[in-house]
């Protein structure tokens, strides 16, 4: 311990083999082991491993408090999910959307119609009933209020009107042209009809059967033409006849102020 | 020299060895640590000041540890144990810091 002053540092670094120096050398071996250990604890436990008690237990009721907070928060959403699930309005709005589907569906020609009305049933022995007279015909229902209307031909007179297999049918919507065949009849929509013609008419039978037969109306224009015009109010027609219904290329539906 | 392997020994071992820290001495092992590399500082210092004693060295370092242990157990028991062991790593870093800075002068004169 009397070493000259003026080196330490090379006594500190001159081996010295003494029995006090390895005590030291043990002190500073467990130092470096207990120092590794730690690291390496704190490490691989991450953060919580180096937290105190009162720290864990804190974090533990931050995180229970949030448990109980997000717990609410999912009993609330699922009794919103529920009632929006079972709610009335839901059902009200979806069973009156399906009814509109089926008024516009009937107007639309995409599905059958039933109800009372008339059947017109018109021949043309002399074939001079065009377009034209049919036309008339339709423009004349549709002013006494026809609902749904499709129009067959040929129609065998011989069975009765209720169970008739007629030719072709077709549903008569809003954009139906008529135009005379090449080979005599008329084509509807691209459907050739061939007399006798007969009008299947949804509406109110009475009064369809007074327009067609008011003077100089249909039933006069037809008998003009040497055909015959019979007019038979039901209390059941069935329009059956359908149509595809094609998807507007440019029209869009615009905003209405109500919406 | 010795002293020196001795550390790298125990830093070895604890590398290889993968002890994991039993939990009741969790709290204590930083804080006995770092009163350690206290007592390994003074010591260093003290050997360039030509005034280092074995004898000391031995007993500083494990009272050191002891101490420091200690005072971290009894704020546990007094439900201060947080604050506690921040006062005394602060205190002994303040005391590492010194000692470093008398190391520094007497190594690099300045």
């Amino acid at each position: 311990m009397n070493a000259p002053m003026s080196s330490p540092l090379r006594r500190l670094l001159t081996p010295r083999l003494r029995r006090v120096d390895l005590a030291v050398a043990a002190l500073l071996a467990v130092l470096g082991f207990a120092a590794v250990v730690q690291v390496r604890s704190t490490q691989e436990g991450g953060p919580l491993a180096a937290a105190r008690q009162e720290d864990l237990v804190q974090i533990l009721d931050e995180l229970s408090n949030r448990n109980d907070r997000l717990r609410a928060e999912v009993s609330a959403l699922n009794q919103a999910r529920a009632e929006l699930g079972a709610g009335g309005d839901r059902t009200a709005a979806l069973a009156e959307a399906r009814r509109r589907t089926q008024l516009l569906g009937v107007l639309a020609g995409t599905v059958p119609a039933t109800g009372p009305g008339l059947l017109l049933t018109i021949t043309d022995p002399e074939e001079r009933i065009g377009p034209e007279v049919l036309l008339d015909a339709l423009e004349e229902l549709r002013a006494a209020g026809a609902e749904a209307v499709q129009l067959e031909g040929p129609v065998d007179l011989s069975v009765e009107p209720s169970q008739a297999a007629a030719g072709a049918q077709v549903r008569v919507v809003a954009s139906t042209a008529l135009v005379e065949g090449e080979e005599g009849g008329v084509v509807v929509d691209g459907v050739a009809l061939f007399p006798p013609y007969r009008f299947v008419v949804v509406g109110d039978s009475s009064t369809l059967a007074s327009a067609v037969g008011i003077p100089g109306g249909v039933v006069d224009n037809v008998e003009q033409r040497g055909g015959s015009a019979l007019v038979e109010q039901q209390g059941e027609v069935r329009v059956g006849a359908l149509r595809v219904l094609k998807a507007p290329r440019y029209a869009r539906p615009a905003p209405q102020p109500g919406d | 020299m010795i002293p020196a392997f001795g550390l790298v020994l125990g830093v070895v071992l604890g590398l290889v060895l993968e002890p994991t820290v039993p939990a009741a001495l969790q709290p204590y092992l930083p804080i006995a640590v770092v009163a350690a590399l206290d007592a390994v500082f003074g010591a260093v210092r003290a050997q360039l000041e030509g005034i280092f004693d074995d004898r000391v060295f031995v007993v500083s370092f494990v009272s050191n540890v002891l101490v420091a242990a200690l005072v971290v157990f009894l704020g546990d028991q007094l439900g201060v144990g947080g604050q506690l062991s921040t006062g005394v790593v602060v205190v002994l870093g303040i005391r590492i810091f010194s000692n470093a800075a008398a190391i520094r002068r007497r190594l690099f004169h300045a």
